[in-house]
This record gives C-alpha cells, structure tokens and sequence, in this order.
C-alpha cells in the first residue's frame, strides 16, 4: 500500500500538468457553478467539444481505453491522477461521461469488430457524443419493465416507445437503447440493446426543467424507428446481460468522476471563515467545526474509496459492486453539504442576492444534489445491491421475475 | 392538561381549508412560481372578506376577537397549501407588536387597514446575517432611520415595515415606518422561493415612529410567538407533502408493486410522520404557551421551531427522493415544498440561533426537579 504517487505516477502526473499549464488556466474561484457533466447550452456543448478533441490529439482523452481504440492504456490510477489534475483547471462540463464512461466499455465487451470501429474513436474525440436510453416512464428502478418494443421487420429493427430522464438527449449525436424483444418471455429475457442514430427523425427529443432550473434531461419519443440489425449491440435477448455492463460502468463513472469534481468540503472553511453565527466567527463555532470536519473525512473516504476501486481495477479485476459504496454515499453528502453551507450564511439562506455568490453557489449545490441520490440506481437501490450481492443476504421476495412480461 | 383543540376551533380549522382549497391550489403554486410572481393578492383579499386576517384582533380593533390557538389554525392551513401570503410577518408579527407595543393611535390607524387587507405591514428585524435584538445596526436618531435591512419577507409588497433599529441610548427598538415615506429604497431579491418574495430595504433619514412598548425582550417575545406560529405553517406544509408522497408510494410501481409495499420506502414515510407529529407537539406546547402568557414560551418556542424545521427538511427532502426521477423535475410538486421549507427556515434564523435560544435560556432559568 501506497499513498503517494509511485515514480511513474509523478512522472505521469507532471505531464499532465505540463499539458494543461500549456492549455488550460487554473480555477480561481470565479467560474460559474457547473455541473460537472452536462452542458447547458449550444456554446458549452461547443467548448466542451473543443476540449475533448485537444485532449485526445494529446493523448489525453480515453486515459484507460486501449492503444488501438486510440486510448493510453494507461492505468485507472492514472485515471485518477489525471481527474486531480485537470479539476484544478476552469475546463468545459465533461459532456462525454456517457460515452466514454459507459457506451465504450460496454461496446469494447459486446460489440462486433465493426462497431467497435465506428463507435469508440469517434465517443473518443467528442465528435459523437451519447446518451443512455434505458429508463421509462413506467421503468426506473426496475429497468427491466421496460416497455419501448423494438420488431423484427426483414432485415431490419423496428423500434417505438418512450424513454425519459434521458440526461443530454437534446444535444447527443447517438444513443444506447434497451428495447424489449420478446414479451412473451419473463421480463429479463427478452431485452435488447441497440445502437441508434439521435439525428433520425423518427426521434423526437423534449428537455425537461429540473428543479435547479436547468434543463439537462429530456423525454424521448420513438416513433418506428427503422435501424439496420447491425445497430444490436450483443445478442437478440441479451440486452439484459449488456445492460448490466453499462450500468456497472454508470455507477463506478460517477463515484469515480464525482469525487474529484464538484463543491469541496474545504470551501466550508472558508465560507465558515467569512460569516458569523451567533455573534462569532462562524469557523470558531464549535458544532460547524464538527460539521464541517465530517464532511470532509467523509469526503476523503468516498475519495480513498474509489482509489480502492481503481486498484481493484488496475490488477485487471472488472469493476464491482463497490461502485455502490460511493454511488450511495456520495448523493446525500452533497446534499448535507449544501444545506449546510446555505445554514451557515444565516437569515440569507434563502436569498441569494443578498449573501452574494456563496449562497447562490450552495444552493445550486442543494438542489442538484437529489438527482444524485436518483440517478444511476437509487439510494435504496444501491443498498439492495450491498445488501445482497456484498453482503450475500436473501434477495427481496420478487413477484415478477418468472412470469411472462405479457401477463404481468 | 389539554393537549387538542375544540370543536369550535375544528370548524374554523374545516371553513379555513374549504376557502384556502379553494383559491390556493398547488397549481396556482405552480404557476406563481414558473411566472416568479410573489404575494397571492387573491388568497389574502379572501381572507379579508372571511374576516380571518383580523382573526386576533379585538372587535374594538376590527377583528373577531379569537386568539394565538387560532391564528396557529391559519397558519397551518396556509402552510398547507401553500398560499403565497404574508400571514408571519403581518398576522403573527406586526399585529402583536402593535397589540403589545404600540400607541392606542397606531392601533387605530393600522389594524382595521390590515384586517381589511389594505395595509401590509412587513417585519424588518434580519440584516444579512443575523436577527434583532443581537444583530441590529440600524438606528434612529430624532425620529428619522437610517440602515439597510435584509431579508424583509414581502418587503417590496408592504405598505409599511416594522423595523429593528436601535434608539438613541443604543437600545434595539420597533420603529413603523410608510414604505412611501421619502428615504426608502426597495430591491427585490432572489429567494429560494420566488413565490415568497423577499427584498432589501435600505432607510436614509426616513421619518419614523417609536412603538413605545418595545425593547430587546418585547422584541425576544415577538420572535418567540412568531416560530410557535412559523412551526404551525411548517407542519402543515410537511404534512401535505407527507400525505402527498404517501399517495405517490401507493400508486407508483416498480418489480409489480407498490413501491410503498418496500419497507426502505415505508420506513422512510413512518420516520417523516414521527419527526411530525413530534413538531406538531412541541408546536401545541408552543401555542399554549403564547396563548396563556406563560413564561415557558421560550423554551416552547424554540423546542416547536427546532422540531418544525427538522421535520420539513427531512419530508421535504425525502419526498423528492421517493418520487424518483419525476420529483428532481420542475414540473413536479415535491419542489415547491422544499423551496418553501427553506424561505420559512431563513426567515426567522437559523437553527443554530434556535439552538443557543434554548439552552441559553434554560441555564439561565432555575431549575425544577422534575
Ligand atoms: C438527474 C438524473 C439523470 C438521469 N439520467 C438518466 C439517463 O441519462 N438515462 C437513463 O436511462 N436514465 C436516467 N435517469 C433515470 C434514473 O435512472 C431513474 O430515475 C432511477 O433509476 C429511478 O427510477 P424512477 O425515476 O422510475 O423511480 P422509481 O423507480 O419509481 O423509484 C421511486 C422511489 O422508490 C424507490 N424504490 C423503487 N424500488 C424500490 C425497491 N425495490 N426497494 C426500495 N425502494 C425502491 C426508489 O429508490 C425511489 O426512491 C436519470 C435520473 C436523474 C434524476
């Protein structure tokens, strides 16, 4: 064991940093609130595009990836490095998480040679960028009572449904898209997944306001969408098995992503430093200094944590279920943290305008952070799956599992 | 010991909600706050025909002579519906102080104005960070106020505010203030809760008049009433979204069940109804308290707010969390309970000012064996 950085590491990491010294410029605390992974308009998408082709002309893009899919092969350590790195830096939202996150791995393992070649390099520079088209109105948590059919109709693949929640569909060239297949078998049998085009106009894409304000997720209307066979990533009732790949993907990308970007629980500190509460200096208060001394050790555990994963990784072991941990944790931190930092500018909490920008900045935080909690698997989902697959108890009794999808 | 209401008092409670049911729905919350339009002038115009905003006043003064237990009725079902009005800082604050505090002139010339719903009268003790009597640095010499006071809860709507500012002796004080008086300047701010706006309010020599009665502890009492009351608007607002997100577990499926059939979900509504019914006690405690005069209102006071603000929290958060993907959404009613939750959190101090209230007043109080 080993916390510091090996003699590789350092070295990897002052390349990194050389790099971005050369084409970035370091936060100072100014920038906007972002969020960390989607774009909000047309002129991010633009910026994050220009980003994602400078770092892969580099090297930079798809650290993990193999040589031949145009990656580094470089460690997830690395991986690590890098997002410390250039976290540090005021870089466009990683509008590619999705795509290099999730669709490539899940290609790499399911796909044919052919669209391994059209998808992965292009996911790589940002010149396609993709979107998750699993969940349903009628399927969130349980993904698989999905509704969204997709028929065999000569050669070809004819799908029609709804997808929702979808976070980018608005401004993603591609999508990955659970359909159901086969209804008259039990509803995880008869799935699967395909590759489809977001610029057909048998799509139709309505955003969705959040209750941040923004609108990064969308509805998603599928009106006999006409795909060739060759857009079936793996086999014909597989979907679930390739499904469980990408959201295996999902909830490690976003431990791992998140816990080197997003409000720190240091900024705590200096907000504390600044603002009074009763009467005193919020940062000599004793029960902000107990707060705030939490959130970040349990900050660093949820960083540790996903280090431990990459290690797991690095030793050639596929990602786990330890992507829950941090899935589970991470959500309600973030959103202890923004409460508190809206608590701790008093009377103001409420009203941005008049504790300047900290507010406004904690309150973002507050109210982005519930879709954490949401998104990618539930809190409760993700304890079902400790639960049951880390801690080997008795699954939940399930009412569905073998009956038919028709009959259900 | 009486820990219930009357049944005269469950009648007021059943016309208040048929009549709030009927203009403040939470479409019309929707729709205030996707337009950002503040005060629902037509939910308290209603009011005032119904006779319910002169509620605690005397027929002498207008009203209809009920008390504290009554107006804490109101308040919850304002609470509960969310209506956009100003029922804290005119109903719970600037009356009373004014009942207590105030000239037999100011009385006259005000309270028949608020129970008809012409004049709104907002309470400006916050600046910035703190709340009056700690935090004040207004000040009032020879009649004319000087200061900038913010948050003010429906600042720019008032017709007048109660302000905090400290008299010549440098002892904290109410002062009225006319909003149209020369001197004033309103700027709205951003709140969480657009539907409950708030504004700056900065006073250059603006005339202004002595509520004699007042002082630092007249000013502590005021604040004591108005969280046992705030607690009342917060428990109905976290039993509406209780009840709310109840329904949505009954009806939502997900692996051919009710959601609300897993325990991680009923679990999660039985803690939310606790940490309710545990306010709503402390918030009885609280009315009684204010209502009989009695000298434990401090303790009641902060014990209701502390309980009320914790349980809104919680409800508010987790009745997002167990909509799923559609209550992170705009559209969807869970929002609208949180923003509100916070608006009533920031405007009356923070937990931790609650927090000391309480033990700084029982070590200072004797104690009882009990
Ligand atoms: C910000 C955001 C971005 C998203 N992006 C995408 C995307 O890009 N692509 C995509 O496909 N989807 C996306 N989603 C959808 C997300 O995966 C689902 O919202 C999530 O899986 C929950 O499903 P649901 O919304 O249907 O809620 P439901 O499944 O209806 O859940 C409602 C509540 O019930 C609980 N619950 C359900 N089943 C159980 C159980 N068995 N035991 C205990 N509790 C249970 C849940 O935890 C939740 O609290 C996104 C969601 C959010 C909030």
């Amino acid at each position: 064991m080993d916390f510091s950085d090996s003699p590789e590491e350092a070295a990897f990491r002052a390349k990194a940093r050389e790099w971005l010294d050369a084409n970035a410029t370091l936060r100072d605390g100014s920038e906007k609130a972002q969020d960390h992974f989607m774009a909000r308009d047309a002129d991010e998408v633009a910026r994050a595009r220009d980003w994602q082709a400078r770092k892969a002309e580099a090297g930079w893009a798809g650290l993990t990836w193999p040589r031949a899919f145009g990656g580094r092969d470089a460690t997830p350590i690395e991986q690590v490095i890098w997002n410390q790195e250039e976290g540090r830096y005021a870089v466009p939202p990683n509008a590619f998480l999705i795509g290099i996150g999730l669709v490539g791995p899940t290609v790499m393992i399911h796909g044919t040679e052919d669209q391994k070649t059209a998808v992965l390099p292009r996911a790589l520079t940002g010149e396609d960028i993709w979107c998750q088209l699993f969940s349903e109105p009628a399927a969130g948590s349980d993904l698989a009572g999905i509704r969204t059919r997709a028929r065999r109709d000569g050669g070809d693949w004819v799908i029609s449904g709804q997808k929702v929640w979808t976070s980018g569909a608005h401004y993603s060239s591609h999508g990955i898209l659970l359909a159901r297949t086969d209804p008259s078998v039990p509803k995880h049998k008869g799935m699967t997944m395909f590759l489809v085009d977001m610029s057909d106009p048998a799509i139709e894409t309505r955003p969705i306001r959040q209750i941040s304000g923004g609108a990064s997720f969308n509805e998603v209307f599928i009106d006999d969408l006409r795909v060739p066979d060759s857009a079936r990533l793996g086999g014909e009732s597989e979907g679930w098995k390739v499904a469980l790949t990408t959201l295996m993907n999902e909830r490690f990308s976003i431990s791992v992503g998140r816990a080197s970007g997003g409000a720190r629980a240091e900024e705590l500190i200096d907000l504390a430093a600044r603002v009074e509460r009763n009467g005193r200096p919020a940062i000599e208060d004793g029960e902000v200094r107990a707060r705030v001394a939490d959130f970040i050790a349990r900050q660093r555990g949820l960083e540790f944590t996903s280090y431990r994963v990459m290690t797991s990784l690095s030793r050639g072991e596929a990602p786990g279920e330890e992507g829950s941990i941090g899935k589970l944790l991470l959500g309600k931190l973030r959103q202890e943290m923004g409460a508190f930092g809206m608590e701790l500018a008093g009377t103001a909490a409420g009203v941005s305008a008049a504790a300047g920008d900290d507010t406004a900045r904690w309150r973002n935080e507050y109210l982005t952070a519930p879709g954490n909690r949401i998104a990618g698997g539930s809190d409760e989902i993700q304890r079902t799956i400790i639960g049951e697959r880390i801690l080997g108890l008795p699954p939940e009794i399930r009412v569905d599992k073998n009956v038919p999808f028709s009959e259900l | 010991m009486n820990f219930g209401f009357s049944e005269e008092q469950d009648t007021i409670r059943e016309t208040l909600a048929r009549m709030l049911g009927d203009h403040a729905t939470l479409e019309v919350a929707h729709n205030r706050l996707d337009s950002g339009e503040g005060f629902d002038t037509a939910t308290w115009s209603a009011l005032a025909e119904g006779g319910w905003l002169g509620l605690a006043m005397s027929e002498e003064e207008g009203g209809s002579g009920m008390g504290a237990v009554e107006l804490a009725i109101l308040a919850e079902e304002i609470g509960r519906c969310l209506a956009a009005v100003p029922c804290i800082p005119v109903l719970c604050m600037a009356v009373p102080a004014l009942q207590s505090a105030g000239t037999d002139d100011q009385r006259k010339s005000l309270l028949p104005g608020i129970a008809e719903g012409r004049t709104i009268i907002a309470t400006a003790l916050a600046e910035g960070g703190g709340l009056a009597p700690d935090t004040v640095s207004a000040k009032v010499t020879q009649d004319r106020l000087s200061g900038q006071k913010t948050p003010v809860t429906f600042g720019a709507e008032a017709t007048h505010a109660l302000v905090a500012a400290t008299d010549e002796e440098g002892t904290p004080r109410l002062y009225l203030a006319d909003l149209s008086a020369s001197g004033v300047t309103t700027r709205a701010l951003d709140p969480v809760d657009r539907t409950r706006p708030a504004a700056e309010i900065v006073f250059d020599n603006t005339p202004v008049e002595l509520l004699p009665g007042s002082d630092p502890a007249a000013i502590k009492r005021l604040l004591d009433g108005a969280a046992v009351l705030a607690a009342f608007e917060q428990i109905g607002l976290a039993e509406r979204v209780l009840a709310l997100t109840t329904a949505y577990a009954g009806e939502r499926h997900a692996f051919g069940r009710p959601i609300g059939g897993f325990q991680a979900v009923k679990h999660r509504l039985a803690d939310m109804f606790a940490r309710i019914e545990l306010a709503r006690s402390n918030a009885f405690f609280g009315a009684w308290a204010l209502a009989s005069g009695d000298n434990q209102l401090p303790e009641a006071a902060a014990v209701a707010r502390l309980t009320a603000l914790d349980a809104v929290q919680f409800a508010t958060e987790e009745s997002i969390q167990l909509h799923g993907g559609i209550g992170f959404t705009w559209a969807a009613d869970p929002q609208l309970f949180l923003r509100r939750g916070w608006q009533l959190k920031a405007e009356l101090g923070p937990t931790a000012m609650w927090r000391e209230r309480l033990l700084g007043h029982l070590a200072d109080a004797p104690r009882t064996a009990s």
